[in-house]
């Protein structure tokens, strides 16, 4: 399996992580190799094995739905690289 | 009494509970020593004069009581700090400071111990060599220009430089264990669970554990003592029963069974490694425990696995950095150009290459083919450790397959850097603890270390084996001070 230019200029978009021709390049090469070494996994039957999500066996705990953190919007805003005090501000969505 | 910076946790809990020296006199040795080791690049940021305020306030009221009384400690920069910015290694995260305290930073200081600084580590903790830090390189106390390992790669450098006396890492396929080795130095990667992950940077979330460093096993156990609680913050914690593994340290490992893998002599490992390993199976035996050859033969799909998994957790996790809610944002035209050119600029290149494969394998079309299928051979990793366990307590094999390398050597080829964890990732899959401890040097006089992984919750028996060991391999860390003009 071969990782093209087209490939890597996809996964750039999903990633949301701008590449351009030369990044794209040292890209692909880079995952070819990593991807190659990979492949190895396909030696393996597994068919017949079930996935292993977690290794934590523990099932989730259940706990009384109450309101623990209240008037904390000033330190959640705090550390935006844009506000107005009540909101975050992104470059304008709408036209 | 020698030289403060010299003395191990233990003598200088001791000291200062003894009032021979007070927290501002052992908090004011390691800044003055951190001061004069900045050509280490241990620190991202200090916290020094907070540090000295903290410490004379204690001193004020002392509080004896406390497993880490006025003990100042500087942690990886992977950990929120309340107020104390964290940057995670990143310069996405540059001019983060974080409105809340993770867990296991709080447990170290409600436990007396003061904050010194943060120290650096590989972006995201996505290296072996701490050359992916935003904020340069670390130097290897050991050796002008040897890379420390990574990622807790700062962590390693401040202890085995003795400019903390402990400190705390993370282990997500290596990054205690593999810096602990490399610097001469004890690393524990606790069982999955046993830490909390609350307020911890997140990098991989099934395999990020988070560890004590130190210069020795009993100072390792004390804090592991202090860091393993169960947080009902983090889903993933497990509430088991812990040990004081401190105080039920014990040297005696008569008639325990440690399993020796096969499949863990590798394809050219140097003879070094081999021969240490034989050096620790002496020693083991010398201890009195009872050596049985085992087999885990699924060891050479661990690293193939763990680069599926590690990236697709990272590139979900990571998917939180989009230039709106913290940390850096690039200018954009619009709101979709915004994220990308802020994530392009913001993410150094290792952690662009990682969200790319996690993107690519979790991905339409490819799921199955590749994280599905990593998961099953992730199940048959366990497996191979279940199936031995029924036979031996713990398992003893080298921690890296070589000593540390020199900065720049490994850069630019991911594979070969990726090999350096080839016997951690086993455990962090599996969910296992695993313990590296100094046990010999190559020719070039680098340290090299073993390790032993357990059962899960076994801590306890692992820290003592490693006690034993410590003990009958009396290692020497060679520190000249190279650094210090």
């Amino acid at each position: 399996m071969s990782i093209d230019l087209k490939t890597i200029k996809h996964i750039s978009k999903l990633s949301r992580i701008s590449v351009d021709e030369q990044k794209a390049e040292k890209l692909a090469g880079d995952l070819n190799s990593i991807f190659e070494f990979i492949e190895k996994l396909n030696e393996l039957k597994t068919d017949n094995v079930e996935p292993l999500t977690s290794v934590a066996e523990t099932t989730l705990k259940l706990r009384t739905d109450e309101v623990k953190s209240k008037d904390i919007r000033e330190q959640i805003i705090k550390n935006s690289p844009q506000d107005n005090e009540d909101y975050f501000v992104v470059p304008k969505v709408i036209e | 009494m020698s030289e403060i910076t010299k003395q191990s946790l233990s003598e200088l809990v001791k000291n200062i509970k003894d009032k021979k020296l007070s927290s501002e006199e052992v908090t004011q040795a390691f800044i003055n020593r951190s001061e004069k080791s900045k050509e280490l690049n241990a620190y991202i940021t200090e916290d020094y004069s907070s540090a000295l305020e903290k410490a004379k306030k204690f001193d004020q009221r002392p509080n004896f009581d406390l497993k880490l009384p006025g003990i100042p400690m500087a942690v990886k920069d992977l950990f929120c700090t309340k107020d104390i910015r964290t940057t995670a290694g990143s310069k996405i995260l540059d001019n983060f400071v974080p409105t809340y305290e993770s867990t296991v930073t709080q447990n170290i200081w409600d436990s007396g111990a003061i904050l010194l600084g943060k120290l650096n580590c590989d972006e995201f903790a996505m290296g072996s060599s701490n050359e992916t830090s935003f904020f340069g390189n670390v130097q290897n106390p050991i050796d002008k220009n040897l890379v420390p390992g990574g990622s807790s790669g700062g962590s390693a450098s401040a202890v085995a430089g003795q400019l903390t006396p402990i400190t705390i890492g993370t282990d997500t396929g290596g990054s205690i264990r593999q810096p602990a080795s490399f610097t001469g130095t004890v690393g524990l990667k606790p069982t999955y669970g046993s830490c909390s992950r609350y307020g911890i940077v997140a990098f991989a979330s099934s395999l990020d554990q988070a560890g004590p460093m130190a210069q020795n096993v009993k100072d390792c156990a004390l804090l592991q003592e202090v860091i393993s609680t169960y947080d009902p913050k983090d889903s993933t914690s497990i509430d088991f029963k812990r040990n004081e593994y401190s105080k039920e340290l014990t040297n005696n490992i008569k008639g325990k069974k440690i399993g020796i893998p096969k499949e863990y002599r590798v394809e050219g490992m140097p003879k070094e490694i081999e021969e240490l390993w034989q050096k620790g199976i002496q020693y083991a035996k010398d201890c009195g425990a009872e050596i049985i050859d085992i087999s885990l033969p699924h060891t050479s799909y661990a690293l193939p696995t763990y680069y599926i998994v590690a990236p697709a957790e990272a590139s979900s996790n990571l998917a939180r950095y989009d230039g709106v809610k913290y940390g850096f944002r690039a200018k954009g035209e619009n709101l979709i150009d915004m994220y990308e050119k802020t994530r392009s600029e913001g993410f150094g290149a290792e952690v662009q290459r990682r969200i790319m494969i996690g993107t690519y394998v979790l991905s339409s079309g490819y799921y199955d083919a590749y994280y599905l299928k990593a998961q099953k051979v992730r199940k048959l990793i366990k497996d191979d450790f279940d199936e031995a366990y029924k036979k031996v307590d713990a398992i003893l094999t080298p921690s890296t397959p070589s000593s540390a390398f020199k900065i720049g050597e490994k850069k630019d080829d991911p594979v070969s850097m990726y090999l350096n964890d080839i016997f951690t990732v086993p455990v962090n899959l599996a969910g296992l603890p695993g313990i590296s401890i100094p046990a010999g040097h190559d020719v070039k006089g680098y340290p090299l270390g073993l390790q032993i992984i357990g059962k899960a919750f076994d801590e306890q028996n692992i820290l003592n084996i490693a006690y034993a060991m410590e003990e009958k391999i009396n290692f020497k860390n060679k520190i000249t001070d190279w650094w210090i003009k």
